[in-house]
């Protein structure tokens, strides 16, 4: 178990490393654009550029900058450069933006979870039932919605239309911290949340669904009706619990692909998180925060990865980890 | 949707000579008989119909359009387009969609939109689908050392945040048609690959393969000949499949501003615009029109894609009620 957790460590460094590095020469060297004019602004003089750029250090040999900028990453805390645009350090521009996101992907993992897998198991129980079909159905046209397409609905129907009809219950803008009052926080989180839950709803209970007539049809759960177990037993206690393995697996990477951002969300909702970051940095061309985005997001994918693979162990005991 | 896809168990190529009994002796391949049962699953006929309306509208009517309205796509009609107060007017004989926040006509923006998305999805797909085929099928085919680096490729690409780093390489390069599909095809190719992948590594044990390499074939010569025909399948299901994520994908990024660029349209930019220019409740037509012909588009080819599965893959169980 150890071992497998330290090679899974080892790869995900590399993975962090690659694409650390591919970050790094894209911005640094194929990027047409020149990093210290961005900085010093349009009406910069040569000379302002000249300035800037010794000051930032691209001056000095490509290998030695890549060296600092790796070196930097390597800190505790981490150093992810500066912004372009008000000189703060990146790292603290993100810490500011990261309980957004993470409120925003939790909140709607515990709703899409809570939605998706009892219609799943809903259908799996009676498959080619009308519930199953009707599940079929309403899943497949989700899958063909595009999140923004549906947040936009969701905008318009909860947020327009009501409180056009005088009922304010969802506003959508801003983000409210969670702690001094979390029914606000809710109130303000809650048609984002929504939006992802019924995208990512469609997709888990196909997969609960698939996964869970697969398990249902397998020995032991024979063997576990023959002996006169109750049904309820069987689907829950015997069936679910496989069943439940390549959800989880899907899960962790879903949720770690949420926690560095939704942009598409934050956008509609007005909620300033990674997402909104990295979208607004582009705009103002503010290289090291969109760096550093891509960085904080990829570590969670890569962390996802091998939380879901410790998972697999806990849940799946023929699972040996080597 | 790929889990499902990764079921789709090979089916070696033969003829089906022993199909049917007495009414003359006639080889048909597998191609032919999944064509067969498409033509006999009504969802997918009905899909298929609707995708030629889709290419008509976009190919055919968007210069009809254009003539028998005499208004281009990018155009603003600032006289008879808005209103006094400069907002979008609402459908009128004149403009049968009505028109923009610049006064342009939405009927033809949407047709040239659909057409863009269109060339985007089906092209893209298709370089995915070759770049995909031939990698993973050299990966599948060689194994050992060939295999391990380019899986190790794939999971790489398959660890990227999409959209995150989709919108770092758009902020690098400038957004364009040609960065969009470029990004987009960056990203999509290593799924195709590690299901291909999969399906290869078992094709090479079978026997035909073996016969291929007694008779002296070499292995160039026996993955055209007897690996690449036993792929059609698989490919055309994960193809079909495919064209509507993409054109979300780029969809998204043009809502987002960072995909076409204006003054050409496509319908998430211009659902974006909605967004924007807070238009909901002004322009309620520029967020019905393009968001219908968008779920039109991506709905219609994700049950041809489940219809071809179907097809191909009969012993597979129906995901789509009828």
């Amino acid at each position: 178990m150890l071992r497998f957790l330290i090679r899974r460590i080892l790869f995900g460094l590399l993975v962090l490393w690659i694409i650390a590095t591919a970050v790094f020469f894209l911005f640094f060297v194929a990027s047409p654009g020149d990093p210290a004019r961005l900085f010093a602004g349009r009406q910069a003089t040569a000379e302002t550029v000249a300035a800037v750029r010794h000051q930032l250090g691209l001056d000095r040999p490509l290998f030695a900058q890549y060296w600092d900028y790796l070196s930097g990453l390597l800190h505790w805390p981490p150093d992810l450069g500066t912004s372009f645009l008000n000189q703060e350090p990146v790292l603290n521009t993100i810490v500011q933006r990261l309980p957004v996101s993470i409120s925003i992907a939790l909140g709607a993992a515990v709703l899409w979870l809570l939605i998706g897998i009892p219609i799943g198991i809903l259908a799996a129980t009676r498959p080619r039932s009308l519930a199953d079909r009707s599940a079929t159905v309403i899943a497949l046209a989700g899958l063909s919605m595009p999140t923004f397409v549906l947040g936009m609905l969701l905008f318009n129907l909860f947020f327009y239309q009501l409180t056009k009809a005088g009922y304010a219950i969802f506003p959508a803008t801003e983000y409210v911290p969670l702690l001094p009052n979390p029914i606000e926080w809710a109130r303000h989180l809650f048609l984002a949340w929504l939006t992802l839950a019924l995208v990512f709803a469609a997709t888990y209970s196909r997969l609960t669904r698939g996964s869970l007539l697969e398990v249902l049809g397998e020995d032991y759960i024979r063997t576990a009706r023959a002996k006169g177990m109750p049904e309820r037993t069987v689907v829950f206690r015997h069936g679910l619990r496989s069943a439940l393995i390549p959800i989880v697996t899907l899960f962790g990477l879903d949720l770690g692909a949420l926690l560095g951002g939704t942009i598409v969300t934050e956008k509609i909702f007005g909620l300033p998180g990674l997402g909104a970051l990295a979208v607004q940095s582009v705009f103002s061309q503010d290289l090291p925060v969109i760096m550093g985005t891509v960085l904080v997001t990829a570590f969670f994918v890569v962390v996802a990865n091998i939380v879901v693979d410790m998972a697999y162990a806990i849940l799946d005991p023929r699972v040996r980890l080597t | 949707m790929s889990s499902s896809i990764d079921a789709f168990a090979a089916e070696p190529m033969h003829s089906g000579v022993d199909e049917v009994a007495g009414r003359g002796i006639q080889g048909r391949s597998p191609t032919r008989l999944a064509w067969e049962r498409l033509r006999r699953d009504r969802m997918a006929v009905a899909s298929g119909i609707v995708i030629v309306g889709l290419f008509l509208f976009a190919f055919v009517g968007a210069p009809i359009f254009e003539a028998v309205t005499g208004h281009d796509p990018t155009t603003a009609y600032r006289d008879t387009g808005l209103t006094a107060d400069g907002l979008p007017v609402g459908p009128n004989s004149e403009f049968w969609f009505g028109t923009d926040q610049l006064g342009r006509d939405l009927l033809v923006r949407i047709a040239y939109g659909a057409r863009t998305s269109l060339l985007i999805g089906v092209v893209v797909t298709l370089f995915a689908l070759v770049i995909g085929t031939v990698i993973g099928m050299v990966a599948g085919y060689y194994r050992g050392k060939t295999d391990t680096v380019l899986s190790r490729i794939i999971d790489v690409m398959l660890g990227f945040p999409f959209l995150v780093s989709a919108i770092a390489l758009v902020a690098v390069f400038q957004p364009s048609v040609w960065i969009t599909a470029v990004v987009i095809l960056l990203f999509i190719w290593a799924p195709v690959a590690r299901i291909v992948r999969g399906q290869v590594l078992s094709l090479r044990e079978r026997e035909f393969i073996e016969a291929g390499h007694s008779l002296g074939a070499n292995d160039s010569r026996i993955m055209y000949v007897d690996v690449l025909p036993n792929l059609v399948g698989p490919v055309i299901v994960y193809g079909t499949l495919l064209i509507p994520q993409v054109i979300v994908l780029e969809s998204t990024l043009s809502f987002l501003g960072l995909g076409v660029v204006p003054p050409a349209a496509t319908l998430g930019q211009m659902l974006g615009d909605v967004q924007n220019q807070g238009l909901y409740e002004a322009a309620p037509w520029m967020l019905y029109f393009p968001m219908l012909v968008l779920l039109l588009t991506t709905l219609a080819f994700n049950l041809l894609g489940d219809g071809l599965r179907d097809a191909f893959d009969p012993g597979s169980e129906r995901t789509m009620a009828k």
